[in-house]
């Protein structure tokens, strides 16, 4: 019998968890460590954020979904791995400190054949004085907790607007090397929405400011689609989006600071400058969340396990190449470590190589560009394929995955929807394929022109909505969940 | 140049495209959006095969 931890139960974790029990059986233990109690449909938060969905709607509670699938569950977080057991005996385990289940603290030693770290981010927002809604001055919508704070954040924006004040209301990133810029695009959508059907869009100046050095990148150095018979670039997509609702535009800015009522931000030209605001989203940075590996001797060998920024190291390229030389096949295929053939990385919680837009910095050496998203769909076909490979590698009892999910060869789709019902409801529906340019596949723009569009409709409405269904009965572990693809 | 770029004669936002009409009334009109929510499926279907491997 076999033993496979799978470290974290979000998107990533809890597909790779579902896909191991119903290929492995009951002749092997797959075991979730999560210090959460429930799982998060994540892109619905944005709903949750403007009121159109409660918590309840985008969460349910892991603990019988696990009871039913025979996958034990562990609501603890991750502290160390030690991949070469201790002392004299060699067997891998991993530290962990409860959370829940009314062990609060405690630690335990869990040894593992297999290890999955699908960690997920660390919401960094200490590295921008002043963001984030415990202890600064903006919301949040990176959590259903958040999400709903945000919601009661902006309620009081709505009242300020029906008064017949003015408001100012900026959406954005709040760090030069933020990712997720899908999320604060959709949130700033739908804000836009929200106070347009309400009929107060004459006293709000809604304002997005982005990491981004153009609109349209979205972090993944924007991409070309076919409009009108003519092939342009997502820059002026996004731009036409924003300027048909009259919403202003920050780019190439890093978030510096924010006090009550103003942001300080410094732009790519170097000028330091500051905005006046009312309400404030900003996406904080993300970063690993912190465990550290050890060795059998007791000593520290996390720098052969993890990236300085937290994130593991997999089987990508990473001697850190000049912008001009980045590859597609710098993208790591298996997800698995080179050192520790048992250990894989899913979600954000893998090291990419690099970016995947141009990096810049300011004129003052201030890096300002996004880092790559790896959220969503690529997570959870990352999730499947690394818990295919580890079926494969017990019963054929070898060390060689089969199964690859990489970024610069599979698509992603982002449905930025607002509305609160079927008929007038719209989106913004973009998919792109591959996330990450192969320019040796295709040379001109780096994707496949059939398979990357983008297009606005009461039809991506439609689709968000389905997709929000499907992805939580699916994780729910419904009938038939397992035809449902990632 | 304005700092925040909100769209006014002569600033940026003035250069980029918008929607015509006709454009506006496709995007919210049910038989329309019906074709159309059946081709982004089929695309985002074929994406998905093509990035399973």
């Amino acid at each position: 019998m076999k033993t496979i931890a799978v470290l974290g139960g979000g998107v990533s974790g809890h597909t790779a968890a579902q896909f191991l029990k119903r290929k492995l059986g009951k002749n092997h233990r797959v075991i979730v460590v999560t210090p959460n109690a429930k799982w998060n449909w994540i892109p619905s938060n944005i709903w949750v954020g403007i009121g159109e969905m409660k918590k309840e709607d985008v969460t349910f509670e892991l603990a019988p979904v696990y009871k039913k699938m025979n996958i034990e569950y562990l609501q603890a977080k991750a502290v160390s791995i030690h991949p070469n057991g201790q002392d004299k005996d060699n067997s891998p385990y991993v530290k962990i400190e409860y959370t829940g289940q009314g062990k609060v603290g405690q630690q335990e030693e869990l040894k593992y054949d297999y290890l999955i770290n699908a960690t997920g981010p660390k919401l960094n927002f200490h590295k921008t004085e002043g963001i984030g809604p415990e202890h600064g001055n903006t919301v949040s919508v990176c959590t259903y907790d958040h999400a709903e704070h945000a919601f009661k954040e902006f309620n009081g924006i709505i009242e300020k607007l029906r008064r017949g004040e003015e408001a100012t209301i900026v959406i954005g990133t709040g760090h030069g090397t933020c990712t997720c810029q899908g999320a604060a695009f959709e949130y700033l959508m739908n804000i836009d929405h929200k106070i347009t059907s309400l009929g107060l869009k004459d006293k709000a100046n809604i304002i997005y400011i982005t990491n981004e050095a153009r609109l349209g990148d979205f972090g993944v150095g924007g991409m070309h689609l076919k409009k009108g018979g003519y092939i342009t670039h997502s820059k002026v997509f996004a731009e036409s989006l924003f300027a048909e609702r009259e919403i202003g535009w920050i780019t190439g800015a890093h978030v510096e600071k924010v006090e009550k009522g103003t942001i300080h931000f410094e732009q790519l030209d170097g000028q330091k400058r500051s905005i006046n605001y009312d309400f404030g989203m900003l996406i904080p940075p993300f970063s690993g969340v912190g465990i550290t590996a050890v060795d059998n001797d007791g000593s520290d060998i996390t720098e052969k396990l993890f990236k300085p920024n937290g994130f593991m190291i997999v089987d990508a390229d990473y001697t850190g190449k000049e912008y001009k030389d980045w590859s597609a096949k710098d993208w790591p295929q298996t997800l698995q470590n080179p050192e520790w053939s048992n250990i894989f990385a899913v979600g954000i919680a893998f090291a990419p190589p690099h970016a995947i837009s141009e990096p810049r910095k300011s004129v003052n050496g201030t890096p300002i560009a996004p880092t790559p998203p790896r959220t969503g769909m690529p997570s959870a076909m990352m999730g499947k394929a690394v818990a295919l490979s580890i079926c494969d590698m017990i019963k054929n009892n070898n060390t060689t995955p089969r199964h690859t999910a990489c970024m610069s060869e599979m698509g992603a789709a982002c449905v930025a929807s607002t509305g609160s019902n079927l008929i007038n409801g719209s989106a913004v529906s973009m998919t792109m394929f591959p996330i990450v340019q192969n320019f040796e596949k295709y040379p001109e723009h780096g994707r496949s022109l059939s398979l990357t569009f983008g297009e606005v409709g009461l039809a991506g409405h439609w689709i968000k909505t389905l997709l929000h269904y499907l992805f939580i009965y699916k994780a729910k572990a419904k009938p038939l969940w397992w035809l449902i693809p990632e | 140049m304005s700092l925040i770029r909100k769209e006014r004669p002569y600033e940026k936002a003035e250069f980029a495209p918008k929607p015509t009409w006709i454009v506006r009334f496709l995007r919210q009109n049910v038989l329309f959006q019906f074709y159309r929510f059946i081709m982004i499926n089929i695309k985002m279907i074929k994406l998905i095969f093509k990035s399973h491997k």
